[in-house]
């Protein structure tokens, strides 16, 4: 009788399930269609035209993206976003599995609350943060000026042409480190302390059973965060922005890809140019997000 | 807790004394991770001038506490629109933050517990599109809405939130893993239909997850910044972010009238409060959460 009517249940789901599913996920698609296929669509096709005085707006096929090639502008943004990557990424993500490594084997009260603070700049929105490190870095306003006059020297320029990616690097690295920090973290919680147990009855110490065990095991976790530090990086607006209303001479308005995007749609009024921008360095940043997958050859934890 | 709780004594056990080195370590990144904040919170007690030639450096109080001062300057200033700024913010986080995580359980639940026709190739694209740098969007979707002339409104803003294709993988990862498709047949025997086996015997159980994902897009949302202050012209709609960047500029830029650097500081300091305080008490659903999304690799 159950089984009878079990069946009878799962023949009739059977043939509303695929109207259910979309029920379900059909909020999302439109979502996705209006607010991510459809902008990229329009940035392309709006790519494809330019507009001059003379003219106005009229077709010219790639002739945008002919252009963007040889623009040293973006060539220049790109690169630095690049060297940006380079710098940052590694610098984030040592130190955030150097840290959860020392809290997953230090446990202490102190280690709970060390966690909260080093986590707590995630709680503080970008613009703040750069806000902040802005006026620690001004001679005026931050500490250095007088922490660096006790020994007799003068504070470095943080906001000058030498200082300001070192300054930079500085603000992400405060902001973000403690988010994959506490991610890694979650990973090596849930290694199951069996591993950890017979490795030390063999006679492996904490440095091998971290370097063997621990980071073997939360590589899914660290690709993860690899990938998403990677496209923030490239990505960089924010902090850049807004440290430039403190150095708009060190920092130029087309700084990074996106401020360039920016500059180019409000600045200087050429939206076409400025979608071509955008368009370009979405396309990069999954071209160098697909590379790097390809190059890790594992599974990112983004599979199905 | 109570696993973690034991697997903490044991370690202990085995590892006996905590190293010096580690407690070294910890407290220079304790220190480091709160000196801008500490800045701020010193800051914002100052008055204009106090920022710049404090009695006892910038690192230390002024002879003067000005912080009741400031406040009540930010209720005055350009009429009070600091406190306007904050509310939108809390509108933005709250009613965008919300609407994201509804869109967002539904989908995952939905990948995870139907099969249906081109799920494989939506599922596909979706992942495609956490390699999508959001920001590559901010200008697309201003221009899209300066053609449907949707720019100056709230709408602006709310709407681009509800995109958030890794708070559906999140969702998905997790409703495979810990909701079993059995509950959900019972609850179908029983007779009940999709959505009410949806909302009464799947969502609490989806809860944990359902918890990192709000706090997660509401933290994005109190975050944004690169979106509103390009679909934004209007003061009025600002989010706080957009607002302080505002007055950055006006104190840089301005004439000696012009210059706030009081009120930016404790609008700063005023500003994160209700998200420290947020973090603080949640703590444990983050931890727990993110889990859910990284235990799978």
């Amino acid at each position: 009788m159950t089984q009878m009517k079990q069946q009878r249940a799962r023949r009739a789901t059977i043939g509303r399930e695929h109207l259910w599913g979309w029920v379900f996920t059909g909020p999302f698609a439109v979502v996705f269609v209006v607010f991510l296929v459809v902008p990229l669509g329009y940035a392309f096709y709006m790519s494809l035209f330019s507009y001059t005085q003379v003219f106005g707006e009229r077709f010219t096929g790639l002739a945008n993206y002919v252009r963007i090639l040889g623009d040293a502008a973006f060539r220049d943004g790109m690169l630095l976003v690049v060297m940006y990557t380079v710098v940052m990424v590694p610098l984030q993500l040592g130190l955030a599995l150097a840290l959860a490594l020392m809290l997953d084997s230090f446990k202490k009260r102190f280690a709970a609350i060390s966690r909260i603070v080093i986590f707590l700049p995630y709680a503080i929105p970008a613009v703040i943060g750069a806000l902040m490190w802005g006026f620690m870095y001004s001679k005026m306003m931050g500490p250095f000026t007088s922490v660096f006059q006790l020994f007799g020297l003068s504070a470095p320029e943080f906001l000058s042409s030498n200082g300001i990616f070192g300054a930079l690097v500085n603000v992400v690295t405060w902001q973000w480190t403690g988010y994959y920090m506490v991610i890694l973290y979650s990973a090596l919680q849930s290694i199951p302390s069996e591993l950890y147990e017979s490795a030390r009855i063999d006679g492996a110490n904490e440095f091998r059973i971290a370097r063997s065990i621990k980071v073997p095991m939360v590589s899914g976790s660290l690709i993860m965060c690899t990938i998403f530090s990677l496209i923030g990086t490239l990505q960089f607006f924010t902090e850049p922005t807004i440290l430039r209303n403190q150095a708009p001479s060190v920092i130029p308005s087309e700084y990074t890809p996106n401020m360039y995007a920016q500059a180019l749609a409000f600045g200087y009024n050429q939206t076409n140019y400025s979608a071509t921008v955008s368009f370009s360095l979405g396309l990069i940043v999954v071209l160098f997000s697909v590379a790097f997958m390809r190059l890790t050859h594992r599974s990112s934890g983004l599979g199905d | 807790m109570s696993v973690q709780r034991q697997r903490a004594d044991r370690v202990n056990q085995v590892k006996g004394n905590p190293r010096v080195f580690t407690y070294v370590v910890l407290i220079l990144c304790c220190v480091y991770f709160l000196l801008p904040v500490w800045w701020l919170v010193v800051a914002s007690t100052k008055t204009n001038g106090g920022l710049f030639n404090g009695a006892h450096g910038s690192m230390w109080f002024d002879s003067t506490f000005a912080l009741w001062d400031n406040l009540r300057q930010l209720g005055t200033y350009q009429d009070g629109i600091y406190w306007r700024w904050i509310l939108n913010s809390f509108m933005y986080a709250l009613v965008g933050g919300l609407a994201s995580t509804v869109v967002s359980v539904m989908a995952g639940y939905g990948f995870a517990k139907y099969r249906f026709r081109g799920k494989r190739l939506y599922f596909n694209i979706v992942l495609g599109a956490l390699m999508i740098p959001a920001t590559a969007l901010v200008i697309p979707t201003f221009l899209l809405m300066s053609r449907v002339n949707m720019t100056d409104t709230y709408w602006a803003v709310l709407l681009p939130l509800l995109l958030n294709p890794f708070g559906v993988y999140l969702m998905r990862v997790y409703c495979s893993e810990s909701l079993p498709d059995e509950m959900i047949e019972a609850a179908r025997v029983d007779g009940a239909g999709e959505f009410r086996t949806f909302l009464t015997v799947s969502l609490p159980i989806m809860t944990p997850a359902i918890t990192t994902v709000l706090l997660l897009s509401v933290v994005g949302a109190w975050n944004n910044f690169f979106l509103p202050s390009v679909v934004l012209t209007n003061p009025n709609l600002f989010p706080i972010t957009v607002g302080l960047s505002q007055w950055q500029v006006r104190s840089s830029a301005g004439s000696a009238s012009e210059q706030i650097w009081n009120l930016l500081t404790s609008g700063a300091f005023v500003s994160v409060i209700p998200m420290l305080l947020a973090f603080i008490f949640l703590q444990r659903y983050w931890v727990g959460g993110l889990t859910a999304g990284s235990v799978k690799a």
